[in-house]
């Protein structure tokens, strides 16, 4: 009797032993591993016209070519648009994983713009809390126009370099909800140091979102509102863009319908003049939505992961 | 009955026995792939490989976490996880199989050992059964590394290559493991 309860407890001991062999990795207890930060909530640092919680990483340089064309309700004559266009050719460049730096020229009253983006708060998968991306934008935009063919110019005025500033403030908080869904809230402020009119302020606060959806690895819809909280202006309507993101390796092709011919925040936020509600209008009441296009390259030029051996 | 006595005593000893393993591990090991095609050569390093062996039954285990894999371009390294080993979903890869070739005793003095390891690789959810030759190095210190060269198909692990980018990544990635192991 005793012999067998010996055989037993022996049996049990070696039984216990076996479990243990089954997962050794579990002796070193829990893994610390740094903090992760999600990645890829959005395919590029842009939704359509606006900035996403995405930067270009340190190191590297994005040129943007971006390019919307005319109004698509100028119909059969105007090839729906296609005659038409303007364009912006940016360049952008990753300071840090964080800060982000970029320049851009637009054919839209020939301005210059530059900008300066820093994400104070990053989304993590592992390691820290932060439930959410938290960027800042500030950017600035300078018209190069002979001043007679400002939209503010009046006969007599004194045309002050300073006139043909603005600046704009976006702050940006985003979180990548699931693999596919991304949602961001984009409200800001931008200013003009010098109107058109008396009853439109020098400063638009806008309450502005945008989102994507991944449809499949390589391609995502993506949608954008930006919402100008200020006096009703008969001309100016609210930006709403939607479109794809096409991802093919090195490139990102961003096709979309937009009703903002500009490419910088005092253009889109503010000067918005296509309308939505008259995409299938006759075009002398006025333009409806257009078709456009960017276009991403990156480059990398400085590589600050060191070459391990 | 005098015999099963014996026997028992002998099973109870056992587990005490088995009780003095000898067994290794590192938090830190260093994992480095290649893929080399004439359109490009893409290398990324992973040097946060947890590995636990134990030398008495040469029970070896690994794991991989993806995102820790650093490339020299980001976009690559973006690409790679989002595209490839969709690591959100798949954050791990890992290996469960057996060391042969070298014993215990072995381990006590400065020597490398030629050494075979069979077990099943599982990288993107997929687990295939693996066997990579490698050895096992004692120096004069005493000290324990572990070095193992292989090739791992992205096809056999269910990884989509699309056609566009398939002359930039090779069939055959090349695997390289090297870890310094720590006495447990």
């Amino acid at each position: 009797m005793r012999c067998s309860l010996l055989l037993l407890a022996s049996l049990v001991m070696v039984a216990g032993v076996r479990a243990q062999d089954e997962d050794l990795l579990k002796l070193l207890g829990e893994e610390e591993t740094g903090p992760v930060y999600t990645n890829a909530a959005f395919k590029t640092t842009r939704v359509i016209n606006g900035h996403s919680v995405e930067n270009t990483a340190h190191g590297v340089l994005d040129f943007k070519i971006g390019h919307r064309f005319g109004p698509a309700n100028g119909g059969a004559r105007e090839a729906y648009g296609l005659d038409g266009a303007t364009v912006r050719l940016g360049l952008d460049y990753g300071v840090t994983d964080r800060l982000m730096i970029g320049i851009g020229r637009s054919s839209y009253q020939k301005t210059i713009d530059g900008f300066v983006k820093y994400k104070f708060l990053r989304q993590c998968d592992e390691g820290c809390g932060t439930p959410v991306t938290l960027a800042l934008v500030g950017a600035s935009s300078l018209t190069t126009l002979q001043a007679d063919q400002v939209p503010w110019f009046s006969p007599g005025r004194e045309d002050f370099f300073t006139h043909r500033l603005s600046y704009a403030w976006t702050l940006i908080v985003g979180r990548k909800l699931s693999e596919s869904v991304t949602l961001q809230l984009n409200p800001g402020v931008v200013h003009r140091n010098l109107v058109e009119r008396v009853t439109d302020g020098n400063d638009v606060f806008h309450v502005s979102g945008a989102g994507r959806v991944k449809l499949s690895k390589r391609v995502a819809f993506n949608a954008e509102y930006f919402h100008a909280l200020r006096d009703r202006q008969p001309d100016f309507r609210n930006s709403l863009s939607v479109g794809f993101d096409v991802e093919t390796g090195g490139h990102v092709f961003q096709l979309h319908f937009t009703n903002s011919a500009g490419m910088f925040e005092r253009a889109y936020i503010t000067e918005t003049t296509g309308d939505w509600a008259r995409s299938f209008d006759d075009p002398a009441k006025g333009a409806g939505f257009q078709f456009g296009f960017n276009i991403s390259r990156v480059f990398t030029v400085h590589e600050p992961r060191k070459k391990p051996v | 009955m005098k015999n099963t006595k014996h026997v028992a005593l002998i099973l109870a000893l056992l587990p005490l026995a088995s009780q003095a393993q000898e067994r290794y591990m590192t938090r830190n090991g260093h994992i480095a792939f290649f893929s080399a095609t004439p359109m490009e050569n893409i290398e990324a390093n992973n040097h946060k490989v947890t590995s636990v062996w134990d030398a008495t039954t040469g029970a070896m285990q690994f794991a991989v976490l993806i995102k820790a894999f650093e490339f020299e371009k980001a976009l690559m390294q973006e690409h790679f996880n989002e595209n490839y080993m969709e690591s959100t979903t798949y954050p791990k890869a890992e290996f469960k199989g057996k060391l042969a070739g070298v014993n215990p005793d072995q381990l006590k003095k400065a020597g490398t050992f030629e050494v075979t390891v069979t077990g099943d690789l599982t990288i993107h959810g997929v687990t295939k059964p693996a066997t990579a030759k490698g050895k096992v190095t004692v120096d004069a210190s005493g000290a324990i590394s572990a070095a193992s060269d292989f090739i791992v198909k992205p096809e056999d692990h269910g990884i989509k290559i699309p056609g566009m980018v398939r002359k930039n990544i090779a069939e055959e990635i090349t695997v390289k493991v090297r870890l310094s192991y720590d006495k447990m």
